[in-house]
């Protein structure tokens, strides 16, 4: 089990919170120490929307450790509206067929489980396509 | 400054030994390379390796390579990059050679991949990825390579079969290697029947995992009589580049600039273009690398290596042959292992030793091993000594 590792980013999995640049106002996600654009110091929070698009996709069938029985599962590299992409699966897909430039909005749904006998259940983002209802 | 020669060179099949260890596998292509190299001492072991703490249950291989190698006395230890681990081994061996530290070098890179088996091992492989952000949303390294294939289809409009001419043209390559894991040809109806890994991903788009050990000596060019020195090969350019580890941090994933820019700089300080070289090993985990390895070093503009790929410009006989010796592909992708391999069939071409292979008048090749989608770009130019 991994309880510190997953508990230190639970802000990132559950409310994709990043942050914004105080030099150069880039948006960043995820976090890191020091600004991608500008090398500055990167600190201040900022809490992104969650709407953007498929920049790309792929359906895997088989998949490692602790996501064994959730395939067939399709993950995606989604842009965010405010710039930087992430790497999250996609969910609630029914009979639509994804499309590169598709809308989407995160969710928060099971990812996995930590593979260890206890079972430890990981909660975190996906994405669904626009305008299912409310989140 | 100092010329670094290649001095001997050592390699076992690459497959699924089931009954040989990490430790005898190295030992094997370490006595090969020393064999080659008439006995040469080396004063360094330098070893490329990934999956040995995780799979093996092995660190400090340094000591213990060494060791089982018979090799005392000399100053040993790891090199990591994921799949680029055998290449860094190599290119620290270079550098040891070339700084007058270390006269002579002995480089192996292993992998010993069989040693677990079930979705652990996919777990493993993807720790060269990002653990919190990549890894835990369920990603894989194929499906990564199938996010830049989608990716690529959709810019370049290229058909999806045209990826099938690089599988081809591996495995034809690889029936005349001895060493190669897969010595068979396949037909164009075996790659479009095979099963979607990750989809548009085929099997026949990913190169197997295996077990495999690869060794190389270096040593200084005045150290050597020039009777031997005849048959050697320089090492004249090196270089590694890194790009944004993850995919998703990338401004353009499709421009594998790290790949672009090793290449650059490795030439120039070969003196050369990359359009002088002979032949190229390039990284064919996947096709897609493959195609976006060629673009990215200026072999072809930007979408268009597939349509040159069509042409047969990429096989033996083509204006730039590639995984001559069959590949990742068809040799077998034994992760830490697979620069060394690259480093060793190289040598082979420019000592005219590839057989049915033999890319004729070989004098100088480009060799780049990537760890990750080119997260990683290690890239040396080998050239014939006369
Ligand atoms: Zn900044």
């Amino acid at each position: 089990m991994e309880i510190p590792r997953h508990w230190r980013i639970k802000s990132q999995r559950y409310g994709l919170v990043g942050e914004v640049c105080p030099h150069c106002e880039i948006k960043i996600f995820p976090p890191r120490d020091v600004c991608p654009n500008c090398g500055g110091e990167a600190k201040e929070e900022y809490i992104f929307s969650g709407r953007g698009e498929v920049y790309s996709f792929t359906s895997l069938y088989d998949g490692p450790a602790g996501f064994e029985e959730t395939t067939p599962y399709t993950v995606a590299l989604i842009k965010l509206e405010e710039g930087p992409v992430v790497t999250a699966q996609l969910t609630d897909l029914g009979d639509a067929s994804v499309e590169i430039g598709m809308p989407v909005e995160m969710v928060t749904r099971r990812i996995r489980s930590d593979g260890d006998e206890r079972g430890m259940l990981i909660y975190g983002y996906k994405f669904r396509p626009l305008g299912l209802g409310p989140r | 400054m100092t010329e670094v020669v290649i001095a001997g060179i050592g390699q076992v099949p690459v497959g699924e030994h089931w009954d040989i260890s990490m430790r005898s596998l190295a030992a094997r292509a370490i006595l090969a390379a020393r064999k080659d190299a008439n006995g040469l001492k080396p004063q360094a072991l330098y070893v490329g390796n990934f999956l040995g703490p995780m799979v093996s249950h092995q660190s400090n291989l340094g000591t213990l390579l060494a060791q089982n190698a018979g090799l005392e006395g000399v100053e040993a230890f790891t090199i990591e990059a994921a799949g680029a681990s055998g290449a860094g081994a190599f290119r620290m061996g270079y550098l040891a050679v070339s700084s007058g530290y270390v006269d002579t070098a002995l480089v192996v890179g292993v992998e010993k991949y069989t040693d677990m088996i079930g979705p652990g091992l996919e777990h493993y492989i993807g720790m060269g990825m990002d653990y919190d952000y990549e890894l835990m949303q369920g990603i894989t390294t194929a499906s990564q390579a199938a996010l830049l294939m989608q990716r690529y289809l959709y810019e370049s409009k290229a058909p999806r079969e045209a990826f099938a001419e690089f599988s081809l043209s591996a495995h034809a390559n690889g029936a005349h290697n001895p060493y190669a894991m897969y010595r068979k040809a396949i037909k164009l109806e075996t790659y479009e029947r095979a099963e979607i890994v990750s989809s548009p991903l085929n099997m026949f788009d990913i190169a197997p995992y295996a077990d495999g050990a690869a060794a190389v000596i270096l040593t200084r060019s005045e150290l050597v009589r020039p009777s031997e020195l005849e048959k050697m090969v320089r090492v004249t350019g090196s270089s590694v580049v890194i790009d944004r580890l993850s995919l998703h941090d990338r401004p353009d994933p499709l421009a594998f600039e790290a790949a672009g820019l090793s290449v650059e700089q490795a030439c120039r300080q070969a003196g050369i273009l990359p359009k002088d070289v002979d032949f190229f090993e390039l990284s064919d985990a996947y096709s897609i690398f493959a195609v976006l390895s060629l673009e990215a070093a200026g072999f072809a503009k930007r979408g268009e290596a597939w349509k040159l790929a069509q042409s047969g410009a990429f096989r033996l006989k083509g204006e730039l042959p590639i995984s001559t010796m069959g590949g990742l592909k068809a040799r077998g992708n034994p992760l830490a292992a697979t620069g060394v391999y690259q480093v060793v069939e190289a040598v082979q071409q420019l000592r005219g030793q590839s057989g049915a292979n033999q890319v004729a008048g070989a004098r100088r090749a480009l060799v780049q091993s990537l760890g990750g989608p080119a997260s990683t770009a290690i890239t040396h130019v080998l050239e014939r000594c006369t």
